[in-house]
């Protein structure tokens, strides 16, 4: 395989065949809790893939340093520095959206997919297939996110990115608006018909039965 | 690799290392960019206070908010007495620099609300708040004030403004809370902050504040309907929450001292 090809994979395959929340379920909680409106869900979304991107950018520059028995500190301490940036940068640049998405900019720290990438990918592979990773790895996150933001905020607030789709009866139009679409669980609910969705469509994705029911073998009861 | 990774010293050095890499990372940033920081959080809490008072142009830009809120002359107030404070006297040089919620929570510069007089659940009250004032010649035009208190989930924070009569509501507007979007979140929806413009505070006697927040909506013909205020639906206890906290901060232990001379004309 040329290292080009394999750097297309490692950017797009995320994105669809190998997506961080649908297949490999992590990061569900900013998921939940940043997707009630398009504008907000962007701006998480992109500081996503810019820690992704970075950490495994640095955690793949400085690999062959990193003491086996520190490396998740180190990494750790690698994504919580470059979050606290980007919490600082959103502060000074987009202050409504940062004050919207609150601690979840912080939360980032604790996304299973940005150390999940460094240890997984970045320790073992250079700092350009990285970087790369990462990026597909945030594209792949943003993908799902942006899917459930468009719902959630269409069908729960009648409106995308704040402008008024569907005028909603509280504001005099005709929509009702569907209130369990605006609180966190109804995110689990589209996150599972999205992840139903792209199973149906590769069904390679299916995840082999954990164990199957045997027979019944005595006849009880009947 | 020629050296082994996993001495004691290595580990060491390269923790050290890191984490003097990181931290001046992290302090390059935010030192580089809290002036920015500090422009966007006035700018905030400045445009609040206009949006309350109905000032706020949809879509202005930064130079406009700062233009229309110059013509605010911002006081510091003791609740107690109801007498304007030297902004010195609680240790900032410009009343924009005090933070009366961060003053609630040193003993020093606050009181303690005992539970049984505490409707609007904020525990501590600070002894100086700001008031943000709107004269026209020597007429009083509106004065806008700080109000909060506990809802379902959070407080709300907000401000009200009212008019030169200083008893008509002119505007009220939340800046801050956490409360369930689509129900007690809708206490930011335009449609109802709308209908507290022109409601009175006070009785005839101007002492008591008595808004009251109602469910089914405000009879048009309701002999009292100017103290009325539909209720939120789906959401009762941030109603009664916003109505509590009015009628706090309207009230004896909030602003009614001073509001009371700024309508005889004795501050």
């Amino acid at each position: 395989m040329s290292e080009a090809a394999s750097a297309k994979q490692v950017l797009f395959e995320p994105i669809f065949k190998n997506n961080p929340i649908a297949l490999q379920i992590l990061g569900i909680c900013s998921a939940l809790a940043v997707t009630t409106s398009m504008s907000v869900t962007l701006v998480m979304c992109l500081s996503v893939i810019a820690v992704t991107a970075c950490s495994n950018l640095a955690v793949s520059l400085v690999r062959a340093q990193i003491p086996n028995s520190i490396r998740i500190i180190v990494q750790m301490t690698i994504i919580a520095s470059l979050v606290i940036v980007v919490d600082q940068l959103l502060k000074a640049f987009a202050y409504e959206i940062s004050k919207q998405l609150s601690v979840f900019v912080g939360l980032i720290i604790t996304n299973c997919i940005v150390m999940g990438r460094a240890e997984g990918f970045a320790m073992q592979n250079g700092p350009w297939l990285s970087f790369l990773d990462g990026i597909g790895n945030g594209l792949g996150y943003s993908v799902m996110l942006i899917l459930v933001a468009f719902f959630r905020e269409l069908l729960g607030a009648g409106s995308l990115f704040g402008y008024a789709l569907m005028p909603v009866v509280n504001e005099g139009g005709w929509y009702v608006p569907n209130g369990l679409l605006l609180l966190p669980p109804s995110a689990f609910f589209i996150i599972g018909l999205a992840i139903w969705a792209l199973r149906a469509w590769k069904p390679e994705q299916v995840e082999a039965p954990e164990y199957k029911m045997s027979r019944h073998t005595t006849k009880e009861a009947f | 690799m020629s050296k082994p990774k996993e001495t004691v010293s290595r580990t060491l050095m390269v923790a050290l290392a890191l984490c003097i890499a990181c931290s001046v990372v992290v302090s390059t940033a935010a030192v580089m960019l809290r002036p920015a920081q500090v422009v966007n959080q006035t700018l905030d809490i400045k445009s609040n206070i206009l949006a309350a008072a109905g000032m706020l142009e949809p879509g202005a830009s930064a130079n406009q908010i700062e233009e229309t809120f110059q013509q605010f002359d911002v006081r510091l107030v003791d609740l107690d007495t109801g007498e304007y404070v030297d902004p010195a006297s609680v240790g900032v040089e410009d009343p924009m620099k005090y933070d009366m919620y961060k003053a609630a929570s040193d003993p020093a510069m606050s009181t303690r609300i005992p539970p049984t007089e505490d409707p609007a659940g904020i525990k501590r009250r600070p002894n100086v708040a700001r008031v943000f004032i709107l004269n026209s010649g020597d007429q009083l035009e509106r004065v806008v004030l700080p109000i909060s208190g506990y809802g379902l989930w959070s407080t709300l924070y907000g401000f009200v403004s009212l008019e030169g009569d200083v008893n008509t509501i002119e505007g009220l507007g939340f800046y801050d809370h956490g409360e369930t979007p689509g129900l007690g979140g809708e206490v930011d929806n335009p449609r109802w902050k709308q209908q507290w413009v022109g409601k009175e505070v006070y009785g005839d006697d101007l002492t008591e504040p008595g808004i009251r927040l109602v469910k089914g909506g405000v009879d048009a013909n309701a002999a009292d309907k100017e103290h009325k205020v539909d209720a939120l639906s789906g959401a009762t206890i941030t109603s009664r929450g916003v109505e509590q906290l009015v009628n706090y901060w309207l009230g004896d232990r909030g602003f009614a001292t001073y509001l009371k001379k700024l309508r005889q004309g004795e501050v």
